[in-house]
């Protein structure tokens, strides 16, 4: 499974009175399977915009989108997606919701429930299981959508800021339990995300992205999360040199940005 | 320091000038109109009764303007003894009922589906739109005439007009329903491989209940508004041609009386709607 983004560019087209929106210019971008792929950004660089390119909910206005050699021409059960803004169904409960993907392919519902039940575990939402979404705080319907997309077992798995909404703990156990999944599975991952060291820790490669016009301004390769899954500590990858050297160049890579936005 | 003071010495909190006023526990602050009513709506009823009563006690208007409220309800208990013009009450009622539930369930058969067509396909859309929002604000009463001629004086002209009131905002609510749905819920579905018709099914129709039924509450209200006009021709039962052959013999408390039947019927029926409301569409506005 390869995905390859070919000289993509996406312009909006003018609203009445304003131009243009060139929100992404020129990307190349390749995401193998068990690649991690990290896109860190201000905000309105297109982030979402690429996100949304390779689910397939857009159409580059030039370039191509490649997978496994044929393009996307939308999107499909290959790729799932957390989504950056609520997309639960409000009247399904968790359980539900989190098995709504397996429904909609048909999956009868003893056996959508077993798999649904496995990951409301992993993601701690087992005393909510059969609680209406609409009740539940911002960090657990974010959950619920991380469960939901990957009941399906996609081989894409694209993530915009999925973990924002979490207090510090519960994001630290979801960063490492979405790399896990990942490392037993070998999926493909788009991962989007506004914290510095988030990116570091999580990708195999990090897209540093600059607005107007969106693009790709810097990439690293990155071995961190190589190194949590061999066996050390979270916390002593965080704290080890290469990490908060690096982190210290992103960071200033982004700050330069917004200064030159402001 | 001495504002400080003063500040604090302040006894209960006061409410700020311009800002919502304060929630009680288990509320959430700022929500509009949040508050208990009923004491308040039950108060006011009674001082319109009391009012009422009060006026007509004291002879300040003739009974054949406004009868007193007790003549209202006695002449009530003799409509459900004795019958009106020699068909009894609860026939006068049901044959009203059926008229109006008969055309309502039929609106809502069509326009539903139609509303939810219209807001998914810009053909169905294209053809429908200029029809319905061209009879739409007519007033009934206007193609009465026309009912008559095309379909006679028997029961089809009184249900189909009722049924096109009730079609019209039915419609409208379902078409405006398929926008409730988010962009994301729908890409949701999309990316776990749904097909077109199952979007329409576990999206956006679940999506749509809330205004579909504020639509069907709306709407049977049109109904009711409209039975008065459906019986006013060649009717010989029903509680709109109750009220309009009374007011012919000027039995004023007896016009007074059905629209009271009709306000009750109307309003049992608004309550049902608002328990089923709560019960299927709890989320309502809350995500
Ligand atoms: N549907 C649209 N129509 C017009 N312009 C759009 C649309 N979607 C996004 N844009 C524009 O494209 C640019 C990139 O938006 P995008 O949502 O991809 O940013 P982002 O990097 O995800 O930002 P954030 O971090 O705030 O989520 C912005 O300037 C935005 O205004
Ligand atoms: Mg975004």
């Amino acid at each position: 499974m390869a995905l390859h983004i070919d000289q993509a560019s996406v312009i909006f087209p003018a609203a009445d009175r304003q131009s243009p929106t060139e929100a992404l210019r020129g990307i190349d971008l390749t995401i193998d399977s068990g690649d991690f792929v990290v896109a860190l950004g201000a905000s309105g660089c297109g982030k979402s915009t690429l996100l949304n390119l390779i689910a397939g909910f857009l159409q580059p206005t030039t370039g191509r989108i490649l997978l496994d050699g044929s393009p996307v021409t939308g999107p499909g059960a290959d790729r799932s997606v957390v989504f950056q803004k609520h997309a639960l169904m409000p009247w399904l409960n968790v359980v539900d919701n989190v098995a709504f993907g397996l429904k909609l392919q048909g999956v009868p519902e003893a056996a959508r429930h077993k798999v649904a039940d496995r990951f409301i575990d992993l993601l701690g939402l087992k005393d909510f299981r059969t609680a209406p979404v609409y009740k539940l705080s911002g960090g657990m319907q974010q959950r619920v959508g991380i469960a939901r997309a990957l009941t399906c077992d996609p081989k894409v798995l694209l993530m915009d800021e999925p973990l924002g909404a979490l207090d510090a703990l519960t994001r630290e156990r979801a960063q490492e339990l979405i790399l896990n999944i990942w490392d037993t599975t070998h999926k493909a991952v788009f991962f989007i995300t506004h914290s510095v060291e988030e990116a570091l820790f999580m990708g195999t490669k990090l897209i540093v992205m600059s607005p107007r016009p969106g693009r790709v301004t810097h990439r690293f390769d990155l071995p961190f999360s190589r190194r949590f899954l061999a066996g050390e500590s979270a916390r002593h990858v965080k704290a080890s040199a290469e990490f908060i050297a690096l982190r210290e160049k992103v960071l200033g890579i982004i700050f330069a940005d917004e200064e030159a936005a402001a | 320091m001495t504002d400080l003071r003063e500040t604090a010495a302040k006894p209960a909190p006061r409410r700020q000038r311009g800002k919502a006023r304060p929630v009680k526990p288990g509320e959430i602050y700022g929500v509009p109109g949040q508050g208990d009513t009923h004491w308040l709506s039950i108060a006011a009823i009674i001082g319109f009764f009391f009012i009422w009563w009060f006026v007509t006690h004291m002879g300040w208007v003739k009974p054949l303007f406004v009868p007193s409220p007790q003549a209202v309800l006695k002449k009530f208990f003799d409509v459900l003894q004795n019958g009106f013009t020699n068909i009894p009450f609860w026939e006068h009622m049901a044959v009203s009922t059926a008229r109006v539930f008969g055309a309502f369930l039929l609106a809502c058969l069509i326009g539903i589906p139609l509303g939810l067509a219209m807001g998914m396909n810009p053909v169905v859309r294209g053809i429908f739109d200029p029809l319905i929002e061209f009879y739409r604000p007519i007033p009934p009463l206007a193609y009465l005439p026309l009912m008559i001629i095309w379909f006679g004086i028997g029961e089809t002209s009184k249900v189909l007009l009722i049924f096109l009131s009730v079609l019209a905002p039915v419609t409208l609510g379902a078409r405006s329903g398929v926008k409730s749905a988010a962009i994301e819920q729908i890409h949701a579905a999309y990316s776990f491989g749904a097909t077109r018709w199952q979007v329409l099914w576990q999206v956006i129709f679940p999506s749509a209940l809330p205004e579909i039924l504020t639509a069907m509450r709306i709407g049977v209200g049109f109904g009711w508004t409209t039975l008065v006009a459906a019986e006013m021709v060649a009717a010989t039962e029903g509680l709109g041609f109750m009220v309009l052959t009374a007011s012919q013999f000027l039995q004023t408390s007896t016009v007074i009386m059905g629209i009271f039947v009709i306000a009750a019927i109307a309003y049992g029926f608004d309550m049902l709607m608002r328990w089923l409301e709560r019960r299927i569409v709890p989320w309502k506005g809350r995500m």
